[in-house]
């Protein structure tokens, strides 16, 4: 290199160069677009938690835990209802559906290598893009119908209907990420395919697979579409099973297209509730993991 | 405890005849430790024309040699020649990979592991293996992992399962660092110390042969030594196959040794010498050997 090349590299890296400078504009350009991005995607969650405290924190207190919905037009009332459906379909969706979704995971992970698994993984992917309504029409079709009742029972199993495709990929990708390393060292103690799967692949995969049953859990917890027309909701206290049954999201619509300026108020302390509902189980899914970090890649 | 057959059907004693274990000319020369000379000389493993293959690519290609019982022996080689392929040849660890395949006869003990009948998860608790970078299960507890075999093959009572974990941590001179821990996570060892776990973990199921698939290639030379010096105590009880890039290795703790290289005719591994660890380092017969352990290449 002589020295005159030598000078005018250095040049290149300098203000002097025209191209450097263009490449600099170009990137704080990028970087400003990227930034931009970035807060629009948070914004919008700002602004919910904004407006949901500013008009459902005053309407948070004992009652709307404790009393039923008012009737019409009287006033004063709580959600009790709501809560408890909300807990007891949730609950039941979530029993229903996570041993189901962890088996076809399990199913997709260790025997999914082949033509049958690719198939049956996208079929769970189709599944988990069904519209929850279809799903909600889908379940009144086939339990709603037959009963000629609407119950607590078909809501529970619509919302298992929209947890099992998500539970059973995460599953899937969770016991993928245990490092073959541990099953290497299972089957080299002798223990056959089926116990290595069940001891080591499985507990290892256990706080991710818990972590995807929160996030499933939080996401049917607001679903208001499958229970539409399977637990239809009920101004009443119910913990029967097998009668209509009231759920917070549920609750949340009626109350909000009513016109009672109470019920308003009410919908905006339960949508507050429920959301905060979603964001303590999605917090408590990041610990889980953080405590836990047993899926060393 | 007893020892799980190889043959579910029938037990081993009555596996076709067991060839009468050869004696070769070299296996009369001093070996490294001198060991081998003291120990009765019975072949325990019998690696007879091996090939492998991952999908359509041959691996290794015809390999042969006869491992004796409570000797180490190392296999060398440079790096990719098919070495730990060899090594899981021989406890059917090879299989595990989609589409792999084996060709050729294994023999333990006199019986054929790749034999009909013969169960793979029952070979592999005959043929302990140790990996290159140390994987205790990250779920259990060091007492736990060390009886992780043990539970597998659900043999003992508790208190059995108690006095085994002590002894296999013993004798993988790691029982005095984590006696008081025994409950704690395997994962807050340091490597030379998970390695040294799980080593106990493949003892502590008895096994005759312990498979070592370059076990100090991830740990520092203080650990490396620790592991070295265990090998040759193991081997009081236990066959040992290393396998390792290291030579000064193999010479430290092998008392025999063998090279494999690819061949460019197949580009796969081939086993070029097989020799006491003492002449294959001082009269290696091939030129090769000589070029790999003078350093000229690998």
């Amino acid at each position: 290199m002589t020295p005159d090349n030598a000078a005018a590299s250095v040049d290149r890296f300098t203000a002097a160069d025209p191209l450097y400078r263009r490449r600099k504009a170009i990137d704080r350009a990028m970087t400003a677009v990227m930034f931009a991005a970035a807060g629009a995607t948070v914004v919008p969650l700002a602004l919910i938690l904004f407006y949901l405290f500013r008009n459902g924190l005053g309407a948070i207190n004992l009652d709307l835990f404790l009393l039923d919905p008012s009737a019409p037009g009287r006033g004063g009332g709580g959600v009790r209802s709501a809560l408890v459906g909300s807990a007891i379909m949730v609950g039941l969706g979530t029993a229903i559906g996570t041993p189901v979704a962890i088996g076809c995971g399990v199913f997709l992970a260790e025997f999914g290598r082949n033509r049958a698994g690719t198939v049956l993984r996208f079929l769970v992917d189709v599944l988990a893009g069904i519209p929850s309504i279809t799903v909600g029409l889908f379940v009144y079709g086939l339990i709603v119908l037959p009963a000629r009742q609407f119950t607590a029972f078909a809501g529970a199993v619509a919302l298992a209907i929209i947890l099992i495709p998500i539970l059973a990929r995460i599953t899937e990708e969770m016991m993928l990420l245990v490092p073959r390393s541990l099953r290497e060292a299972a089957y080299a103690l002798g223990a056959p395919h089926w116990m290595t799967v069940l001891r080591i692949v499985l507990p290892t995969a256990m706080p991710g697979i818990m972590t995807g049953l929160m996030l499933a859990l939080a996401r049917i917890a607001g679903e208001a579409a499958p229970l539409m027309f399977t637990a239809l909701g009920n101004q009443f206290l119910s913990t029967d099973l097998f009668h209509a049954m009231d759920a917070l999201p549920l609750r949340i619509f009626y109350f909000a297209t009513g016109p009672y300026e109470n019920w308003h108020q009410q919908a905006w302390a339960m949508s507050l509730v429920l959301v905060l509902f979603i964001l303590g189980v999605s917090l408590l899914a990041r610990t889980i993991v953080g405590s836990k970090v047993t899926v060393r890649q | 405890m007893e020892r799980p057959e190889l043959i579910v059907q029938e037990p081993i004693v009555q596996a076709p005849a067991a060839p009468e274990p050869q004696r070769r000319d070299f296996f009369q020369v001093g070996t490294a430790s001198g060991r081998v000379e003291r120990a009765e000389r019975r072949v325990s493993v019998a690696v007879e024309d091996v090939s492998a293959w991952y999908g359509s690519k041959l691996a290794v290609a015809g390999v042969s040699f006869e491992v004796l019982a409570h000797s180490v022996t190392a296999l060398i080689g440079p790096s990719g020649c098919g070495k730990s392929t060899v090594l899981r040849c021989i406890n059917r660890m090879h299989e595990i990979n989609v589409g792999a395949r084996v060709e050729g006869t294994v023999r333990l003990e006199g019986a054929d592991v790749y034999g009909p009948n013969v169960d793979a998860t029952r070979v592999r608790q005959r043929v302990g293996m140790v990996f290159q970078k140390p994987n205790p299960f990250p779920t259990m507890s060091i007492a736990e992992n060390v009886a992780a075999g043990l539970r597998f093959m659900k043999i003992g009572t508790k208190s059995e399962e108690r006095d085994r974990v002590e002894e296999a941590l013993r004798a993988a001179a790691l029982w005095d660092e984590v006696k008081d821990d025994l409950n704690k996570s395997g994962m807050a060892l340091s490597g030379g110390q998970q390695q040294r776990l799980c080593i106990a973990r493949t003892i502590a199921v008895e096994p005759e042969v312990v498979l070592m698939d370059e076990p100090c290639s991830a740990l520092d030379p203080v650990a490396t030594l620790k592991i070295e010096d265990l090998m040759a105590e193991l081997a009081q009880r236990y066959t040992i196959v290393i396998v390792t890039h290291n030579l000064q290795q193999a010479a430290r703790v092998a008392d025999y040794t063998g090279f494999i290289l690819l061949e460019q005719s197949d580009s796969a591994g081939h086993l070029i010498e097989y020799s006491p660890t003492s002449d294959l380092f001082t009269h290696p017969r091939d030129k090769r050997t000589e070029d790999f352990i003078t350093g000229r290449f690998g």
